[in-house]
């Protein structure tokens, strides 16, 4: 399924913008990561990575849908 | 209230959200843009948020507040855009009965925020910008 992928702070450097379309092949949280690791190996380089499905913070086992709202969310630091 | 916001943030408006006749304590925290880090001179900061979802996790934070610490009123504002050294980033307000709790509920809610809530900053120095705590060699040094 084709997934729209929003992205935040540094990860929008490294997705080349605020919105990427994942092509996954696999259903979970956890397959989207690997498929973004492989396809933005920067990622690998934070400090943590969450991923975020319709404004909360995911398992990794948790399903994905084509109408979820899916966004990366790198090391906060607001205040 | 929890509000996302472009604009300068009024603090004495933010107090007088969270004024109640039955509160004996108002506690306040503001933060502000600090001119230097990790040694050099930081000439402005950018923010950003995922903005429904961080006034959803704040409304989770404030939920949680209020099961811990009798809140009589709460408010939560957080700037975003660009921001220069001096001015007010955040600002969290809670009223209390007593003064002690309003300490507590307070700093509960800074310190998750910071934890929990996507929102980001990109520091902007003369030679150089760097989104904070990204990456772990940048996050030990600071």
């Amino acid at each position: 399924m084709k997934l729209k992928i929003k992205a935040f702070g540094v990860t929008k450097d490294y997705l080349g913008g605020k919105e990427a379309v994942i092509e996954l092949k696999g259903q979970t949280v956890g397959d989207l990561r690997a498929e973004l690791n492989e396809r933005y190996p920067q990622l690998l380089g934070l400090r943590s990575l969450y991923i975020a499905v319709n404004r909360d913070y995911a398992d990794e086992n948790q399903m994905l849908a084509l109408t979820d709202e899916i966004a990366l969310i790198p090391p906060v630091s607001g205040g | 209230m929890i509000k996302i916001t472009e604009k300068h943030i009024d603090v004495q408006k933010v107090i007088d959200t969270v004024s109640s006749l039955a509160a004996g304590a108002v506690n306040v925290f503001v933060g502000t843009v600090r001119n230097n880090a990790k040694g050099k001179n930081v000439v402005w900061l950018e923010y950003e948020a995922y903005e429904t979802m961080a006034v959803a996790e704040i409304r989770k934070i404030i939920d949680e507040a209020s099961q811990r610490w009798p809140l009589l009123g709460w408010a939560v504002s957080h700037r975003i855009g660009t921001l220069k050294p001096g001015e007010v980033s955040v600002v969290v307000a809670v009223s209390t009965p007593h003064r002690k709790d309003s300490f507590e509920a307070c700093q509960f809610i800074i310190d998750t925020l910071k934890e929990k809530a996507p929102i980001w900053k990109k520091e902007v120095f003369e030679n150089g910008e760097e989104w904070v705590s990204a990456r772990p060699e940048l996050a030990a040094k600071a």
